[in-house]
């Protein structure tokens, strides 16, 4: 038992030498998680937070003046150009200069104090479905407050139902709230899976890896010498990310430390057990590295981190049962935002130890298989 | 004219030596053919933004005809699946434990307030999905902004009514804008990520410098490198197209022939940064994550791909206009949705055939470099 401990810890020792004397290895292991953390914290954004519009006022009153300047005085919306001619609008639209066209027509004001229902059109660039949904969105609002107003001021029956908006856990919707936690789990994950299949891979083109298998270590101690490293610097990495999230991006963390940490412990467990599976079965170095690849690009972006998970087909979801980010994305934005505890927490720690295990031990038994 | 025909000869068979080194190295095939399906299908279908059904908890406290009709409204939508709970504690619960994605509450004044026009009722959202939630709060507005219409008749919800449009993507699908970008991001994978692992394990293992004391010169060398590597990316390229036509109905508005254009020139800017990255760092794990962090991260996170490029803060924007694919996305998402916008087709392409020219010519430059 202590001798194979004494081995165990002697392995640990070699596989941190490995990877740490080489100081482009240090470079690669600590600085893109850095680096991809602050640019995708501020790139990685679904808000909205200026949006450049066009307007065609046809009528050219004091009440279409009154609705643009309620426009123009919210910090979303800047005017770009005061268009002329209807066929300006498909040029502002066609070449990206405005998101938004808004179309006036002459009659506006005459229809509002006639009291009808009065149109306005607006037009959105669309090849971004989503930036255009929300800024229409915005639009609807500021209207909204217009007539409002309109019917106050002009003696009409006000009929208004106020609906009261209220985000739990991220009160303004801000998605780096979403996001930065969610890179916990995704740099991380992308950090050690290659870097456990790939240090595997590795011994085995250079021969150093059957000669580890002479040796008098045992499979399991010579599994544990591999995982245990690359669990310690995925921690370092979860960690570094958690430190950037907090003190750089200010996300405030409500949970609990210990949660976020046996979490993310059954997560690299996992993580490393799906690379030194990828290894267990790659013969070269770039076999290793496609293979983990091709797991790592589907179970990042499929994971929840860029979209949510349960708009995908029912057979995705199935299919990413097996995949350990997307109970790591649940569970640290969970704990991180919701104070989620281990009693709310249970479907993503149960799934992620048993994929840690199976993985493990597929990754044992393809090594012992080879030994014989 | 011997000099030319013997570099034409040479060419021809170093093209024939690296094709067949692709067609006989199964991973290579399977990045190159079987790893761009797998990508096609699986974030073809697996990447969508639209919120389908959301759960969401209704408390009616009022139990009158009018928040009846409410809660109708919520139950006919396609957008919700409703559950009724008899109290407050009953919605939060469900909101924890992750049950419900949101709540509606109705408060026992609602029937009387409605009719003196002081009625409020309150939306909870879970705020850690934030993007989620924004688009719930939008759908349960809509709901409720529809209940009122035909409460009131229609004519008195205004004064002011938005007509809006989406161009480009009348039925707001966001499989339209992502498929034009995934075509970039399987482009990006063959040209720079294999392309890059195959030389650089040509330098490790001293491949390369036998195939120097041959009379081959640098840019034949590069030519035969390019072509087989090429025709991969191409066929990657015909499978997107086939996709986007065949299997998730993208209408392609802008003419074939100038998409092939764009398809062309993208693919040698990834095929330069992979032969020049692997010419620089000669080792397949630097070069794999090199190529990783400059290429493929980038092309997912910067390119618009997926987030709005207009949405990133002013420096971020500025880092975007060194990256090729953002234009490459742009010009995607033009001829796929908009069609032939000269100014935007142009003026895009040729960015990317001026970024294409200069990794070429820096590529040809440090082979050359290394070849003394």
């Amino acid at each position: 038992m202590l001798h194979s401990l004494l081995r165990i810890i002697a392995l640990i020792r070699k596989e941190f030498l490995a990877v740490l004397k080489d100081p482009r290895g240090r470079f690669i292991i600590f600085l893109p998680p850095i680096l991809q953390c602050l640019l995708f914290g501020y790139a990685a954004s679904f808000d909205l937070n200026s949006a450049f519009y066009a307007v065609l006022d046809q009528d050219r009153s004091p009440a279409s003046i009154a609705l643009l300047a309620r426009l123009d005085g919210s910090t979303l919306f800047h005017r770009q150009a005061d268009l002329h001619r209807i066929e300006d609008i498909t040029t502002s639209i066609d070449y990206g200069w405005a998101l938004l066209v808004i179309q006036i027509p002459q009659d506006f004001e005459r229809h509002l104090l006639a009291g009808e229902p009065a149109p306005i059109q607006v037009i959105a660039d669309g090849r971004n479905s989503n930036t255009a949904g929300t800024a229409l969105g915005y639009v609807e609002t500021v209207v909204n407050d217009f007539n409002a107003d309109w019917r106050a001021n002009h003696g009409q029956p006000v009929t208004s139902l106020r609906v009261v908006n209220r985000a739990w856990y991220n009160p303004n919707l801000d998605s780096r709230w979403t996001m930065i936690p969610s890179l916990i789990g995704t740099l991380t994950l992308m950090g050690t899976l290659m870097l456990t299949a790939m240090s595997v891979a590795r011994e085995r083109e250079q021969g150093t890896f059957d000669q580890l298998l002479v040796t008098p270590f045992r499979p399991f101690e010579i599994m544990a010498g591999k995982a245990l490293p690359n669990m310690a610097i995925g921690l370092g990495q979860a960690t570094t990310i958690l430190l950037i999230a907090q003190f750089w991006f200010h996300i405030p963390f409500v949970g609990s430390f210990f949660v976020l940490y046996c979490g993310l412990g059954l997560f690299l467990m996992a993580a490393v057990g799906v690379g030194l599976f990828v290894s267990s079965i790659a013969t070269t170095m770039q076999q290793a590295m496609l293979y983990a690849f091709l797991l790592v690009m589907p179970f990042a972006l499929l994971s929840g981190l860029a979209t949510p998970v349960s708009s995908m087909p029912d057979f995705l979801q199935t299919a990413m049962v097996i995949n350990p980010l997307r109970y790591a994305l649940d569970l640290t934005k969970r704990v991180f935002l919701e104070d989620a505890g281990f009693a709310q927490l249970g479907s993503d720690f149960l799934p992620l130890g048993t994929i840690g295990l199976f993985t493990l031990a597929g990754a044992a038994w393809m090594f012992t298989r080879r030994l014989n | 004219m011997t000099g030319w025909r013997a570099k034409f000869r040479r060419i021809r068979a170093l093209t024939r030596k690296e094709t067949r080194q692709i067609m006989r190295d199964p991973s290579s095939v399977a990045i190159g053919i079987v790893f761009p399906m797998i990508m096609i299908l699986l974030f073809g279908y697996g990447l969508s933004l639209d919120v389908t059904r959301v759960s969401i908890a209704v408390v009616d406290q009022d139990a009158s005809a009018d928040s009846a009709g409410l809660v109708g409204a919520f139950r006919l939508s396609t957008y919700f699946g409703v559950t009724e709970v008899p109290s407050i504690t009953g919605a939060t619960t469900l909101l924890m434990d992750r049950k419900a994605d949101g709540a509606l509450l109705i408060p026992s004044d609602f029937s009387r307030r409605l009719h003196t026009g002081t009625a409020e009722i309150q939306i909870l959202v879970n705020g850690t999905d934030s993007n989620q939630a924004r688009i719930m709060q939008g759908y349960a507005e809509g709901s409720v902004a529809l209940w009122r219409a035909t409460q009131i008749g229609g004519a008195s919800a205004g004064p002011v009514t938005v007509v809006d449009r989406m161009w480009f993507n009348n039925s707001n699908n966001s499989r339209y804008f992502i498929v034009p970008g995934l075509i970039v991001m399987v482009m990006t994978i063959i040209g720079a990520f294999l392309t890059a692992m195959v030389i650089a394990r040509e330098w490790e293992r001293g491949t390369l410098e036998a195939l120097f004391v041959t009379p081959m010169l640098p840019g034949e060398f590069l030519i035969s490198k390019i072509v087989p590597y090429f025709g991969l990316g191409a066929i990657g390229f015909v499978l997107c197209v086939l996709a986007g036509q065949f299997l998730f109905h993208v209408p392609l508005r802008g003419s074939l022939l100038l998409l092939c254009l764009a398809a062309t020139v993208y693919l040698l800017v990834a095929l330069g940064i992979g032969l020049l990255v692997s010419t620089l760092v000669k080792s397949q794990f630097l070069a794999s994550q090199l190529v990783m962090t400059l290429t493929f991260l980038p092309a997912m996170m910067l390119s618009g791909f997926l987030y709005d490029l207009r949405s990133m803060p002013a420096v971020i924007q500025w880092i975007t206009y060194v990256l090729p694919a953002r234009y490459a996305v742009s010009l995607m998402q033009t001829l796929y949705l908009a069609g032939n916008i000269g100014g935007v087709v142009w003026l895009n392409l040729a960015i990317l055939a001026a970024m294409a020219a200069i990794l070429l010519a820096a590529t040809r430059l440090a082979t050359r470099k290394q070849l003394s």
